[in-house]
């Protein structure tokens, strides 16, 4: 009795020794977005049918579609193509310098980059798309050895009134976001013409001034996100420890207002101020659109 | 009991084995860094955008990539042992740099894997702190003026290139080393590596410009070796 017992246990031990690498190396080539569980196989087969193009066949964003700026040919995509090996993310809910969730990726391919050549792929279903980020997953080992960070505490928006626009604007000054994004936000500071990424490719401020969306989402809340996480491999920092958080949507509020062609809220009611009226008149460009009459 | 006595033994042998083999005692490498040719002429720095730092300089500071003394001593080499040494828990004192007059204070920090690095901005100007990291994780953080400073540690060894976006001619290296037998030469591209027990070592210099360059040395009982790099300027 006594032996059996005894053999059962060093089975269950054996066991369990083979099962838990088994259910480790599973779980490297998963993603888990909610109820959705994407697998790396399943993600292969996608990538090497929509992704490798410019991702490139080893997942190092040199794909035949990016030609750098160096080459005769010039340019093709005006950003390179993310580089899944080096896995550093610009879109992130993480704090800079840790990787990004699963969910921050599946929204990154959900979303779509603007200004860039990254389309948004919502024609995909949920599965495809955790799948493909499982997939994205095994390009690096820095997914096997360390964990996504700890997404930030985004707190509950403060009440929009016109001094947290003009509080926000002091901050806009005081924090130097013109030294790169320029005084109207136009993507023409002093800096901007100097700026590199991190493959030292030429790269732009963002340009407030048209449009309406961001690089990572276009809500108040990722534009909360994109200047406490900072965009990673890129010149924008990361301002987690020198912003609070009721400051930070203040700057939230005015960094809407410089989006004149993008009727929100925080625009309105600046407009509706004798201040915030002419800054707005100033910065507006007014014409039709086969270009008669254009007043700058 | 029995284990607790035998944990008790254990610490002591710990204790004497410390008391032989650290303190100051021990051999030393000492030398000096030079180079030999036509190092590149440095360009005077235009921070003519950033007039809070352009006020702090009354004449123009050059570039740094290759900072030169009398001689032809050559400075901000950093030499360490890359091999023959055990490696080192972080010291608890930190490693340090300033930003003062849009320039890195000093312009190569060394420190040791896990060592705390203490960022500190003395400008009335904002930088953002960039280390280029492609072994360790890259960050990017913000620092305006008045704020306090942050720390920082690296997990891993690696030649880390530092740059701050806002003021493109700001550099500096970030050099994660295994162990804390590490120096920079000085102004007559001096350097030297004391408390070295005996053994065999294999003596790295890096340079950011011309890269590095070994050399073996073998250490027994008190003695100091002196060792001496020479690295080719090269004019472009």
């Amino acid at each position: 009795m006594m032996r059996t017992r005894r053999i059962t246990k060093l089975f269950l031990g054996i066991a369990a020794c083979v099962a838990l690498p088994i259910t480790a190396a599973a779980q490297q080539g998963e993603s888990h977005i909610g109820k959705v569980t994407g697998h790396s196989d399943a993600g292969k087969q996608l990538f090497y049918r929509y992704c490798w193009g410019c991702h490139g066949f080893r997942g190092d964003g040199n794909g035949e579609n990016w030609l750098p700026p160096s080459s005769w040919l010039g340019p093709y995509l005006n950003i390179q193509p993310r580089d899944f090996v080096a896995a550093t993310f610009k879109c992130r809910s993480t704090p800079t310098g840790t990787l990004p969730t699963d969910q921050d990726l599946y929204n990154s391919l959900v979303r779509g980059f603007v200004n860039s050549a990254m389309p948004s792929w919502i024609t995909l279903t949920d599965q495809n798309r955790a799948d493909l980020v499982a997939f994205i997953k095994t390009f690096s080992a820095r997914w096997k050895n360390e964990k996504a960070g700890d997404p930030i505490k985004v707190p509950p928006e403060t009440k929009l009134t016109v001094e947290s626009i003009k509080h926000g604007q002091e901050l806009f000054q005081k924090l130097e976001c013109w030294k790169c994004h320029g005084q109207e936000g136009r993507g023409d500071g002093p800096s901007a013409s100097t700026l590199t990424d991190s493959n030292d490719q030429p790269i732009r401020p963002y340009n407030f001034a048209v449009g309406s969306r961001f690089k990572c989402g276009a809500t108040n809340q990722d534009l909360y996100k994109i200047f406490i996480t900072g965009l990673d491999g890129t010149p924008m920092p990361s301002f987690a420890d020198v912003i609070k958080p009721e400051d930070a949507w203040d700057l939230v509020h005015f960094l809407r207002t410089l989006q004149v062609t993008h009727t929100s809220p925080e625009l309105v009611l600046w407009e509706s101020t004798k201040e915030g009226a002419a800054q707005i008149a100033s910065r507006k460009i007014s014409g039709t659109p086969t270009g008669s009459g254009i007043k700058q | 009991m029995r284990t607790k006595l035998g944990y008790a033994a254990w610490l002591a042998v710990f204790a004497a084995t410390t008391i032989a083999f650290g303190g100051p005692s021990g051999g030393s490498i000492s030398g000096k860094v030079t180079y030999e040719g036509t190092p590149a002429r440095q360009k005077p720095i235009d921070m003519s955008k950033e007039p809070s730092c352009a006020k702090q300089h009354p004449t123009p500071i050059t570039t740094e990539t290759v900072v030169t003394g009398p001689g032809n001593a050559l400075l901000n080499v950093v030499v360490y042992i890359s091999a023959g040494a055990p490696d080192d828990p972080a010291p608890a004192q930190p490693a340090t740099v300033d930003q003062k007059g849009c320039q890195y204070l000093p312009h190569v920090i060394p420190m040791v894997v896990s060592q705390e690095l203490k960022v500190v901005n003395d400008d009335p100007t904002s930088h953002n702190i960039h280390p280029l990291a492609k072994i360790n994780n890259e960050w990017n953080k913000s620092q305006p003026p008045g704020t306090p400073p942050f720390s920082e540690k690296f997990a891993k060894p690696e030649f880390i290139p530092v740059k701050c976006n806002i003021h493109p001619w700001m550099h500096s290296s970030f050099v994660v080393l295994k162990n804390s037998h590490y120096a920079v030469s000085g102004g007559d591209g001096g350097f030297s590596l004391p408390n070295l027990p005996p053994g065999k070592y294999t003596i790295t210099a890096w340079h950011e410009s011309y890269g590095d360059q070994t050399q073996d040395v073998t250490i027994s009982g008190n003695e100091t070796k002196t060792v001496n790099f020479v690295f080719k300027a090269k004019p472009y």
